[in-house]
């Protein structure tokens, strides 16, 4: 029953400050869009009027009020990836799903949307399909695409592998190295970025053995708290549009080097992560 | 108290007096299409500018949001201020020509003709109505939705909201839809929505204390017919 639900979500986001935005994107984690009776739900227990909420839902692109298909497709249009032709691959996919940007198949299998900037511009034009990644996608990879999410990227998946290897990565918004060779975790040069959380910023040192999860840095980070990840270098956060199957916060995407993304969960102690390496074939 | 000067008067007000109350108080009329008394300050209509500051510093501020700051001199009828002020009446006018409250404010200031592409919205954003809703009324039934290009006013789904009591407080705040509500002469209506309104007094039971705006009434209309 959805109010019993609702009523958990806010329940638990209770101390959050400014909860109603989590409480909405706990809600759209769960249905997958934003139903009117949870939406009503949360107005009667959190004592806020509907207006308000109504407004902050249809404020947010990531917000949906409709039932969203089996797949969501977002095409990239930011700056980079426009300049590299991603409006003609939003109209390429409309043109083969048959529907607007912002509408779902009527037979609920596709939801195509177009955002702006997915945080790993080096690599644009972007789309992402389900959390996966396309990098270089031209008009001739979107059939495939499409036929890849039918088939179900699931499986194209690369999850618990737990082989250890070093990876090399770089910020997919500047493409300079993150790694640091004068900082050495599990004796391989880490991976710097500069996180926030609170108040506070401090620079992390991320192992960068693939598998190993050792963290040093300046500030203890409590266990459980979602931070946010900058590059160090051109101070873009490092942040991309999926969340994270375990738990729900943000995914942290990093380019590795010799092709490929890897992304790690952005929340203190949750081994969540995905590796997609070398170009995605399609 | 603070002291300001306004067009080379100087004047006395207490802290937290906008400019637009300390203008009005020595007189100097400030047109106002977004401001009302009894409701906050929005700030959204941007007719209200003036130009507060000093030669290269000196910029045009919203005097109906801003507060009198101590020594601050202000301009209520700067060229600059009264070209700005066109414009922005060009731009109503662009985007919501049918509304008679802009077409006389446009008059009074000259503005004969606007440059830009003729729109035809029946909502100017200033968000009048949600304040009456939700200040005067307690209600707050109605609000914005979305943004950039697509925000706009109504109630949440489209559904007629559980909040509301058909006061008709917003629109007879209105400056758009004033000329809708004509139910007498329907030709002359815009929309002819209002028409179509149960009004409070009809469902009176439900609510004790209503006040009612409708203006003519839709409901006594039809009983003496
Ligand atoms: S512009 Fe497309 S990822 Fe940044
Ligand atoms: S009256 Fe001041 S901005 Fe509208």
């Amino acid at each position: 029953m959805k109010t019993d639900d609702v009523a958990g979500i806010i329940e638990k986001r209770r101390d959050d400050r400014g909860s109603l935005i989590y409480i909405l994107e706990d809600i759209q984690a769960k249905y997958g869009y934003l139903p009117a009776d949870a939406l009503r739900a949360v107005a009667e227990k959190t004592g806020r009027s509907l207006v308000d909420i109504y407004g902050v839902a249809t404020f947010y692109r990531s917000f949906s009020l409709k039932p969203r298909g089996r797949h969501l497709v977002s095409v990239c249009l930011g700056t980079a990836c426009h300049v590299r032709s991603a409006p003609i691959i939003a109209e390429e996919f409309e043109r083969q799903l048959g529907i607007a940007a912002g509408e779902t198949t009527t037979d609920r299998e596709f939801t195509l949307e177009t955002v702006n900037c997915l945080g790993a511009c080096a690599l644009g034009p972007i789309v992402v399909v389900d959390g996966h990644y396309f990098s270089n996608v031209n008009v001739a990879t979107v059939k495939k695409i499409i036929q890849k999410a039918t088939v179900g990227l699931d499986k194209v998946e690369i999850k618990g592998d737990e082989r250890i290897f070093p990876v090399e990565v770089s910020c997919p918004r500047c493409n300079h190295t993150l790694m640091n060779p004068e900082h050495l975790i599990d004796s391989y040069p880490s991976i710097r970025v500069i996180a926030s959380f609170g108040d506070k910023h401090s620079w992390v040192a991320l192992s960068s053995l693939y598998g190993s999860y050792h963290v040093e840095s300046e500030f203890e980070i409590p266990e459980d708290t979602v931070v946010h990840l900058f590059c160090p270098h051109c101070h873009a956060e490092l942040i991309g549009a999926t969340d994270c199957v375990e738990c729900g916060a943000p995914m942290v995407p990093m380019i590795v080097r010799g092709g490929g993304l890897v992304q790690i969960c952005s929340r203190r102690g949750c081994k969540g992560h995905m590796l997609e390496l070398g170009e995605v074939e399609v | 108290m603070i002291s300001l000067i306004i067009n080379g008067l100087e004047v006395s007000v207490e802290e937290g007096t906008t400019l637009l109350e300390a203008a009005k108080f020595l007189g100097f009329p400030i047109p106002t299409l977004c401001y009302m008394e009894g409701l906050s300050p929005y700030g959204a209509c941007r007719l209200c500018v003036v130009e507060i500051g000093e030669g290269p510093k000196a910029k045009l501020v919203s005097s109906c949001t801003y507060p009198a700051e101590q020594g601050l001199r202000v301009r209520t009828a700067s060229s600059r201020v009264v070209n700005a002020r066109k414009m922005v009446l060009e731009l109503l006018l662009a985007t919501c020509p049918q509304s008679k409250v802009i077409q006389d404010l446009a008059a009074a200031h000259d503005v004969r003709q606007q440059r830009f592409k003729q729109e035809d919205e029946d909502c100017i954003l200033c968000g009048l109505c949600t304040r009456m809703c939700e200040e005067q009324m307690m209600a707050k039934a109605i609000g914005f939705r979305g943004r950039g290009e697509n925000r706009d006013l109504g109630t949440p789904f489209d559904v007629r909201s559980e909040e509301c009591r058909l006061c008709g407080g917003c629109m007879y705040v209105c400056p758009a839809c004033q000329l809708r509500c004509t139910y007498n002469e329907p030709e002359r209506a815009v929309c002819g929505g209002c028409a179509n309104l149960s009004p409070p007094c009809v469902e009176k039971d439900q609510f004790d204390d209503m006040m009612c705006y409708m203006d003519p009434c839709v409901a006594c209309e039809q009983e003496t017919e």
